[in-house]
């Protein structure tokens, strides 16, 4: 059980640096929307069109970062609890 | 002479016409028409932009500097990249968009008018509203004519377009934006970026 905790806290780790680098790397917050530049041709103006897009920023790895230390956290716990009823049937 | 006297009163009368003042109406079909905004604060930039642009204004080819008229922004079109940033500028804690639905810029006077061409700089000093806040502000604007180029944009309509694109700098604090708070994140000075066209069909 702590063994598998603790692997899915490092895929759980490994997986959202992963997707954000691959995203982008963007150190701002998370987007689920980015501007598209478009330039009308007659007048010159540059204008900018919202496309829908989930680009993960640092609030997601802070909560990937979170979720996997609560992972490690109770494989800690769980080791422990291993041990106390280890204890009660050896006595 | 008489026939001579009629047609010099017919082509006054269509040159007077033609050089009329002509109204722009900014509402863009093809919505290209964008006010942008930047914040840049120490710990924090906010980067976003509104297509809810419309309004009117009056334009006179031969006299730019008679140039009159207003611009609104819709507040709900304002966006954001991120959602929940979006959310708290529009709420009541901010901008209260559903208390004050528009953003607004009223042309008093032009001056500084210098023309070349089919362009022409000014400065314009209108009052500018946000957050049902109205103060006199001073914008440098760069107006540009085209003559007959609505077609080019709307097809099989004939007309011209008037491109207006103003960089000026506001303060939130100066319209009751949470005045003094949150600065480090919020910057209190706001950039904004015009870049509009308007037509006027024939």
């Amino acid at each position: 059980m702590k063994k598998i905790l603790r692997i899915m806290a490092a895929i759980l780790l490994v997986g959202a640096v992963a997707f954000w680098v691959v995203a982008g790397a963007n150190r701002g917050w998370t987007k689920t929307q980015v501007p598209i530049k478009t330039v009308d041709t007659v007048t010159g103006l540059e204008g900018v069109q919202w496309q829908h897009k989930f680009v993960p920023g640092m609030d997601f790895l802070s909560a990937a970062l979170l979720g996997a230390a609560v992972l490690t956290g109770i494989s800690f716990l769980s080791t422990k609890k291993q041990s106390d009823s280890q204890l009660k049937t050896t006595t | 002479m008489k026939t001579h006297l009629t047609i010099l009163t017919f082509i006054a009368l269509m040159s007077a016409a033609f050089a009329a003042p002509r109204t722009f109406d900014f509402k863009d079909p093809k919505g290209i028409n964008n006010a942008g905004f930047k914040l840049d604060a120490p710990l924090e930039a906010i980067n976003g932009n509104a297509s809810g642009v419309s309004g009117t204004v009056i334009f006179d080819p031969e006299n730019p500097g008679a140039t009159k008229g207003k611009i609104i922004v819709a507040t709900s079109s304002l966006m954001l990249p991120n959602p929940m940033q979006r959310q708290h500028m529009l709420s009541d804690k901010w901008l209260d968009a559903t208390k004050n639905p528009e953003i607004s810029f009223e042309s008093k006077e032009f001056k500084n008018v210098q023309t070349a061409g089919d362009t022409t700089t000014a400065d314009v000093t209108g009052t500018f509203t946000v957050k049902g806040v109205s103060k006199e502000i001073t914008v440098p604007v760069k107006l540009t004519y085209l003559k007959d180029k609505l077609g080019e944009r709307v097809p099989k309509q004939k007309g011209d377009l008037l491109v207006i694109r103003a960089n000026f700098t506001i303060k939130r604090s100066d319209f009751n934006i949470n005045p003094g708070q949150f600065e480090d994140k919020v910057s209190d000075t706001i950039e904004l970026t015009l870049s509009i066209a308007g037509a006027s069909p024939k």
